[in-house]
């Protein structure tokens, strides 16, 4: 499903982001990239969604090229993909609502749909009681719950969560990747980045670790072994 | 159609949760808007002025004691026909002399004189106001021109002022091309300073924004779906704007047309009401296009992913 063919990002002369990383992901894999911060985790989901573009390398999303991509076809391919952000990258001025009724109009979705789709993804993550609340009126949890049912409204093929509990309680932790790992039972593929060992040792799916931008290990049912 | 009215909703409820940025943005567009309506009323001023002076600028033909009348009317016919002329009006040998015993009427030697002679010893004449200044000279010409000769018109005329009046017409052509050019220069420049202030509020508004924008690209959304709300918001700007600069040049105005009346020649306040309509439409374009060009050129530097 991605397809990263010796990939390197080189953002000064020193050090690299990315070194020669090749990596397949497929389809309905939970992956679980895990590493030390500046080890090359974030630098290597933003290559899927060419926010940021390799110095070297191809990135392929099925049969695209993600960086050769025109602006209109880039748009599509983020359309196809869910993403949740450590910082929850919410927006400040929507209610929760709203915030994911913009995900869905960006796909084109109908005032009807949005009507019925909004509450049910919303109770599905526990926040039905929030519907009204802006970001900065709910909790660190609760938003990074929002980010999810934002990325997962429009049925993406694949979820990318770049340390979505970097910024949360081992609680509120345990609950975001108990949804992550629904999400993944119902067929959608999951790529997760975190540093916590907890979280990874519970999941039992695939680990990729990374050091200086390299993948050091790719283990099919891992744990955390920095 | 959804996603123009999706546009247009979330430009307003922006525009609504901004708040204090929201206000700050129409003040600043608020004061552009004010240089531009400052802008139209001095150009008023500056051609109902110029237009005073250029109605005191005319040319006079006096014509012969004993002219005949038809070739003096022959002669204004074909006056009228020329396209500088604006108006040619005729005062008689006996309007003439009226005239000129009302004007001497307590100057009794010169009337007693008058009387001596006792036939009239003025003739009458015609005076012309062209179109612009610059005209006059065509009309001189045309009156030494050999058409004149042709109909006999220039056995009846006596001499005309144009020569004596040359330099001060010329120096007063001048002044009112110099001024024509300093207004659009000054106009020009203010409306530059004005943009490029409205245009950097309106990006450092949209630059709080920035990192919202990535996101909306981020989730799928196309570039008209993140600049949209963004230009509406803007083209609200303008019109705030311009309702709150139509509202303070009233009493602005009044207090002109009050007391500077006098001064400028011309009652601001009545322009201002007259010519309202026209000046709301610039206003509420100027400042519309503004908002909307600001926010486009704003977003469009985050637009790039």
């Amino acid at each position: 499903m991605i397809y990263f063919n010796n990939v390197s990002k080189v953002y000064n002369k020193n050090s690299a982001a990315l070194d020669d990383v090749t990596l397949t992901v497929l389809e309905g894999e939970f992956v679980s990239i895990v590493g030390h911060s500046g080890a090359g985790k974030t630098t290597l989901v933003k290559m899927i969604l060419a926010d940021d573009s390799p110095t070297s390398g191809t990135v392929f999303f099925e049969s695209l090229n993600v960086h050769r991509l025109k602006s209109d076809d880039l748009t599509n391919l983020r359309r196809r993909i869910g993403m949740v952000f450590q910082d929850f990258r919410l927006l400040a001025n929507k209610t929760a609502y709203e915030n994911i009724a913009f995900a869905m109009e960006a796909v084109g979705k109908t005032d009807e749909e949005i009507k019925n789709d909004v509450p049910h993804v919303l109770e599905l993550v526990d926040l039905k009681n929030k519907t009204h609340h802006f970001p900065s009126q709910m909790s660190g949890g609760e938003q990074q719950r929002l980010s999810i049912a934002r990325a997962i409204i429009n049925q993406p093929e694949i979820i990318i969560a770049d340390e979505p509990t970097g910024n949360l309680d081992p609680v509120n932790a345990y609950e975001i990747i108990q949804i992550l790992k629904k999400i993944n039972d119902l067929g959608t593929t999951v790529i997760l980045t975190t540093h916590n060992k907890g979280v990874i040792d519970s999941i039992k799916k695939r680990v990729i670790t990374m050091e200086n931008g390299k993948i050091v290990r790719d283990d099919k049912e891992g744990k955390y072994t920095i | 159609m959804t996603l123009i009215k999706r546009i247009i909703k979330s430009g307003f409820i922006n525009f609504k949760r901004s708040g204090l940025i929201s206000w700050a943005s129409v003040l600043i567009v608020t004061i552009t808007l004010s240089v531009i309506t400052i802008i139209i009323l001095s150009q008023a001023i500056l051609n109902y002025s110029l237009n005073q002076i250029k109605d005191k600028v005319d040319v006079t033909i006096y014509f012969t004691v004993g002219a005949e009348e038809d070739k003096i009317f022959a002669l204004k016919e074909s006056l009228e026909k020329l396209p500088e002329v604006k108006e040619v009006s005729y005062t008689s040998a006996e309007e003439a002399l009226k005239i000129f015993r009302d004007r001497h009427s307590k100057d009794y030697p010169t009337i007693q004189a008058l009387d001596e002679i006792g036939e009239n010893p003025l003739g009458g004449y015609l005076n012309i106001r062209a179109k612009e200044v610059s005209q006059y000279e065509t009309i001189a010409n045309f009156l030494k021109g050999d058409s004149l000769s042709v109909s006999g018109s220039s056995s009846i005329i006596d001499k005309v002022n144009y020569h004596q009046n040359k330099i001060i017409i010329d120096r007063l052509n001048s002044i009112i091309a110099g001024a024509q050019r300093l207004g659009f220069l000054i106009t020009f420049i203010l409306i530059i300073i004005s943009i490029i202030i409205t245009f950097n509020t309106i990006r450092l508004a949209i630059f709080i924004s920035k990192e919202e924008i990535g996101v909306m690209r981020l989730v799928g959304a196309s570039k008209m779906r993140v600049r949209g709300p963004f230009m509406i918001e803007g083209a609200i700007y303008g019109a705030v704007a311009t309702i709150i600069t139509l509202l303070l040049f009233l009493p602005a105005t009044a207090w002109f047309g009050r007391n500077m009346t006098d001064f400028l020649g011309l009652n601001l306040y009545d322009y201002y009401i007259s010519n309202l309509f026209q000046i709301f439409v610039i206003v509420l374009l100027s400042g519309v296009f503004l908002g909307m060009i600001s926010s486009f050129l704003a977003v469009r530097r985050y637009l790039n992913k």
